[in-house]
């Protein structure tokens, strides 16, 4: 089991007013396994992501029954043994490039830094680690991009960049938040191919964080739905056109359609009994 | 004949030596919404807004209800035609009230029965009276957009240019926006321009459709058209496809 | 009354423009009252002002009268904080000096504020050439050392509290544009300048009415940081003659004239200097919690 997460809760404490986020979210990832976590914005899938990796400002408390990756406990790690786990064992990868790569170092310093940060050996083979990153991420010209800044490259190439950043350490986990909501449909295509096939050739697990419900169908195993903290369903992907509950429902209904003109769109009613029933 | 609301006759955008938009033309008629769809780069919104008057910088021929416009536009221009921006979280000034941002069309145009004006421009886009006096960060995503169109609203235009208003909303709130929008159009007699990366909102939203690529303008069709697959350019095809591949469940 | 008020300016449904005013004022008092420092600045700077204001009352002596008997006394009961060397008062004329001392600090910041806001704001709003002229401007204004200018100044016009009113301004305002200019850049182009400009506003309505606002908390900021500045560049003009003249008892001119006898009467030098300390400490702690609550880019 690569990931286990039993009864998450994720507070937040702002000038005395609590403000429960995440209440009571459990799911499993397990090698070679892609889930997915979809909801919309304010849903808390992003920041349950980055519980499991303790990426949350100090004024989060976070609980849970179990929260385990790899085996190891994230609540009870130290901090130092946390640095070792983001970025090695399981890598994180967000939604623009633009923002999470260095401006003013090239992409292959950034990467060589990456690799040499959990792996020994000369600034020659961190630079031909760097190289062979790059093309296992289908860069067409590795060499050229190598010595390119961030701002000179697109955005498809730039997370092809970031993933390849993220590779460098071997991780078991990929974490991946809205990875390309910022680009374009047929690099979108692309880049998510590229993942699937890194999922399968280097048995990593993933989890996909979305609020693309189509997209993840076509993507991933499982989809939890996640609705003001709570999960709503989970469900292999493949059924979630057969999904229960209404507000997934409501989700996959609302969308407008290339193939047919619909009239007024169905709205989503939102019934406050849904966290309730969860909570039971 | 009557004359088209919009016709654009060879506009072309450059930005310094690099021409972003490479002869457009187009044309809509009163009552029509025209989408524009594009990936990122292929100078949709620069199409946009040379239209809104806020990119003063291009050549060729403009004109609305068949009389051309100058790059710089005068007052009165704005009271035919007004844009919808994409980001509700950037399209509001963050420390003026809702009432404060409705209101500054009508005080700029010395427009009286301001209380009026704006209790039904919030109406029309059914937001409460009572967020009037709030600030944009005290509501969602959704209000906040409906402020915006609301801000458009109360110019009364004619006119209505909409870059991508739904794409930094949730799908829920996308289906509200997009209803209210297309309501707005049967009751004010609006007519739509809207730019967006997303075939499936085009498509639903509007009755024709330009597709853009690299600054130039590569098809024209109606959206009956494209549903039923008759699209002939290549890249009008590509984006149908990925459309097509994004949109469906496994 | 007090709760009253609370309650209807934390109203999260306001009902009018003048209630979404007050709770936004309101809730920039609650959390700048929640910073210990600002408040003690803002303690000193208050207690300053009232002590100035109402030193005709204070003041136990005339800050004029000379008694040469009694010069350079020791602090007494009789004279709190000693005589000079004239044997005037100097608790009285430190209550008297801080009417002139704040009274430039005031004139200055009215000046140099509205000016520096102006400047920044159309420089930064309509680009190309008349940013590059304003801001060449501010440059040269900026490349002189601020005393050394201020004092060329006040050399040109006549020694007094009006020319180094005057000179201390008009070395005072290129930061203040550059900072104006900095905060106009990053919202000239945003989405909500454009929506304003859709309405017809002229540029004017649009830097004026949705610009210079969104400067303004900086600004305020950076006036509180440069008070201390202030009062030291306006003390250091004094001490060296240029500012205000004696007998007027400006803090900077009471530094000054007992530089004399620092060795020997230290008391006569050290009430003035632990007042320009207070004050100007007192405005820095007033700054930086003024800019944790008023910083636009914190929410």
């Amino acid at each position: 089991m690569l990931v286990d997460i039993e009864n998450l809760r994720i507070t937040f404490e702002n000038n005395g007013k609590r403000f429960e986020a995440v209440s009571g979210v459990s799911f499993k990832l397990e090698a070679r396994q892609k889930l997915a976590i979809v909801g919309e914005s304010g849903s808390g899938k992003s920041i349950t992501a980055r519980a499991l990796m303790r990426l949350l400002p100090a004024q989060a408390q976070v609980t849970a029954d179990r929260m385990l990756f790899d085996g190891i406990d994230i609540l009870s790690q130290s901090e130092r043994e946390m640095r070792k786990l983001r970025g090695g064992r399981a890598g994180f990868i967000l939604q623009d490039p633009k923002y999470s790569l260095n401006p003013v170092k090239t992409i292959g310093n950034q990467i060589a830094e990456a690799w040499l940060t959990h792996n020994k050996g000369s600034k020659k083979e961190a630079r031909d680690a760097a190289l062979n990153l790059l093309e296992q991420v289908m860069i067409r010209d590795p060499q050229l991009v190598l010595n390119a800044y961030p701002h000179e490259i697109s955005g498809g190439m730039g997370q092809r960049a970031m993933i390849a950043m993220m590779l460098a350490p071997n991780p078991s986990l990929l974490i991946a938040d809205e990875p390309t909501s910022a680009l374009d449909a047929s690099v979108q295509a692309e880049i998510l191919r590229l993942i699937d096939e890194l999922v399968d050739t280097r048995d990593m697990g993933l989890l996909l964080i979305s609020h693309d419900l189509p997209l993840v169908s076509n993507f991933c195993d499982k989809v939890s739905v996640m609705y003001m903290g709570q999960i709503m369903e989970e469900l292999a992907a493949k059924d979630l056109a057969q999904a229960a509950h209404p507000y997934t429902k409501g989700l996959l209904n609302c969308l407008p359609s290339l193939d047919e003109p619909r009239g007024d769109l169905p709205v989503l009613t939102r019934d406050p009994q849904w966290l309730e029933e969860q909570a039971q | 004949m009557t004359n088209p609301m919009i016709d654009v006759q060879d506009l072309r955008i450059a930005f310094g030596p690099k021409e972003v938009v490479k002869g457009v033309t187009l044309s809509v008629p009163a009552g029509e919404s025209f989408g524009i769809v594009g990936e990122s780069g292929s100078g949709k919104s620069t199409v946009l807004r040379a239209l809104a008057g806020l990119n003063q910088h291009w050549t060729g021929e403009i004109r609305f209800e068949g009389a051309p416009v100058a790059s710089k536009r005068p007052r009165a221009f704005f009271r035919k035609v007004q844009m919808v921006f994409q980001d509700p979280f950037g399209s509001l000034h963050p420390r003026q009230t809702i009432d404060r941002i409705l209101s500054e069309f009508l005080s700029v145009n010395g427009l009286d029965d301001v209380d009026g004006r704006v209790n039904r421009a919030l109406d029309a886009v059914a937001l409460p009276q009572s967020v009037r006096f709030r600030f944009p960060h005290q509501l969602s995503g959704g209000q906040r957009q409906r402020v915006a169109i609301a801000r458009a609203l109360i110019a009364e235009p004619k006119v209505l240019l909409l870059d991508e208003p739904t794409s930094a909303l949730d799908v829920s709130v996308q289906a509200e926006v997009l209803n209210l929008l297309g309501r707005l159009r049967k009751s004010h007699g609006l007519t739509y321009v809207m730019v967006s990366h997303n075939m499936s909102v085009v498509a639903h939203l509007c009755d024709r459709l330009g597709v853009m690529q690299h600054g130039e303008m590569v098809e024209q069709l109606s959206v009956t058209d494209l549903r039923a697959r008759r699209a002939t350019h290549p890249h009008t095809r590509e984006l149908v496809e990925l459309g097509q591949a994004l949109a469906s469940t496994a | 009354m007090l709760a009253d008020f609370r309650a209807w300016a934390l109203d999260d449904l306001a009902t009018s423009r003048r209630q979404a005013a007050w709770g936004r004022r309101y809730r920039i008092w609650l959390a700048l009252k929640a910073n210990p420092l600002a408040m003690i600045g803002l303690f000193i700077i208050v207690l300053c002002v009232l002590l100035a204001f109402l030193a005709p009352l204070l003041a136990p002596y005339d800050p004029a009268i000379q008694d040469l008997e009694n010069r350079l006394a020791r602090p007494s009961a009789d004279h709190l904080l000693g005589t000079d060397e004239l044997g005037r008062d100097i608790l009285s004329r430190l209550l008297y000096g801080g009417r002139i001392t704040l009274g430039i600090v005031v004139a200055v910041v009215v000046m140099v504020a509205p000016v520096g806001l102006a400047v920044g704001t159309i420089a930064g709003y309509f680009g190309g050439w008349v940013d590059k002229t304003l801001m060449r401007l501010t440059d040269v204004f900026l490349a002189f050392p601020r005393l050394i200018l201020a004092l060329a100044f006040v050399a040109a016009l006549n020694p007094g509290v009006q020319s180094a009113i005057l000179a201390i301004a008009l070395t005072a305002w290129p930061p203040y544009a550059r900072i104006a200019r900095a905060e106009t850049l990053t919202v000239r182009n945003s989405e909500f300048i454009e929506a304003v400009a859709m309405t017809g506003a002229s540029p004017w309505r649009i830097i004026l009415r949705h610009v210079a606002p969104l400067c303004v908390p900086s600004l305020v900021v950076r006036v509180t940081l440069d008070m201390a500045s202030i009062i030291i560049t306006a003390a250091s003009l004094g001490f060296l003659g240029m500012g205000a003249q004696p007998p007027s008892p400006e803090w900077g001119a009471m530094i000054a004239t007992a530089k004399r006898f620092i060795l020997d009467q230290w008391w006569v030098a050290l009430s003035p200097c632990i007042a320009i300390l207070l004050v100007s400490l007192a405005f820095n702690f007033l700054g930086d919690g003024l800019r944790d609550v008023l910083d636009p880019k914190q929410d």
